[in-house]
């Protein structure tokens, strides 16, 4: 059979239809750059790279902004190069590539032995006139506390919350558990709220008068 | 009564999947009462609005989150 039937090129994307994309073939040498200084290995780091962009090209339009679709694309590369240490049995590396130090976090230091809000941590009202919402500078900012989040987080939250998926797609395509997608998504919003209250909403209400 | 943690969780969930009826009634009646699990709820929303990269504009009578 010399012709590729049609139906395999939906599954698997045409690897020549990232030229297409500027916006990911821009990409393409910062992540080769940070993978291979991970993984110590240009050939796998490469691999890891394809992988990365391919699974990324058909979600590609649906991100706005090309800082949020680069953290999107690194998330997902982290997975990608964490798995591939793992392959080579390097558990360490690959637990702090996808940030593994959440692991035990259950945000005791948000609520009380009773579960309730201490004093300090009572989520505040966000100031919100049109005018702030429009700032190109709080773009970055969330873009930022995106960044900030372990690999596998962001990249369900952004699966979630921009591509918009649901939550069956996307226990398939990341394998987790529908309880540890729970406690990823949880976790994400969580600290996104943590980091924009302080980093922009909430920002120096204490210091300023 | 259901606490802020797992308000909080409730409200996550909700963003992601349809809660039962008596999860959406605790959660109903813990927002009646809590200030901070009512704004963490509206301030997911939003979060979703930036990340998208397309804020709605606020209502009119709602100045603050």
């Amino acid at each position: 059979m010399p012709e590729t039937p049609s139906h395999q090129s939906a599954s698997k994307p045409d690897p020549t239809a990232l030229l297409d994309n500027e916006e990911l073939s821009a990409l393409r040498e910062p992540m080769l750059a940070f993978a291979t200084a991970k993984l110590g290995d240009r050939s796998k780091a490469e691999d890891c790279v394809q992988d990365a962009l391919l699974g990324a090209l058909q979600s590609a339009k649906n991100f706005r902004r090309q800082s949020t679709l680069k953290t999107w694309v690194f998330a997902i590369l982290r997975n990608k190069i964490a798995d591939a240490l793992r392959l080579q049995q390097r558990f360490a590396e690959a637990e702090a590539i996808v940030d593994g130090s959440e692991a035990a976090e259950s945000f005791s230091g948000l609520f009380d032995d009773s579960g309730h809000w201490h004093d300090d941590t009572l989520p505040q009202p966000w100031a919100t006139p049109d005018k702030t919402l429009e700032s190109s500078e709080l773009g970055t900012i969330v873009d930022q506390c995106v960044e900030l989040l372990p690999a596998q987080h962001a990249e369900v939250f952004l699966m979630r919350e921009v591509l918009e998926l649901d939550t069956d797609s996307i226990l398939k395509a990341t394998g987790l558990s529908q309880s540890n997608l729970n406690v990823c998504l949880y976790r994400a919003r969580m600290r996104l709220r943590e980091c924009l209250s302080i980093r922009w909403f909430n920002a120096g209400e204490e210091s300023t008068t | 009564m259901m606490d802020c943690r797992e308000a909080t969780e409730l409200m996550s969930r909700a963003r992601d999947e349809k809660l039962t009826l008596g999860q959406r009634i605790g959660l109903r009646l813990h927002t009646l009462i809590c200030a901070g699990c009512r704004r963490t709820g509206e301030q997911f929303e939003l979060i979703g609005q930036l990340v998208r990269g397309k804020p709605q504009k606020q209502k009119n009578n709602s100045k603050t989150l």
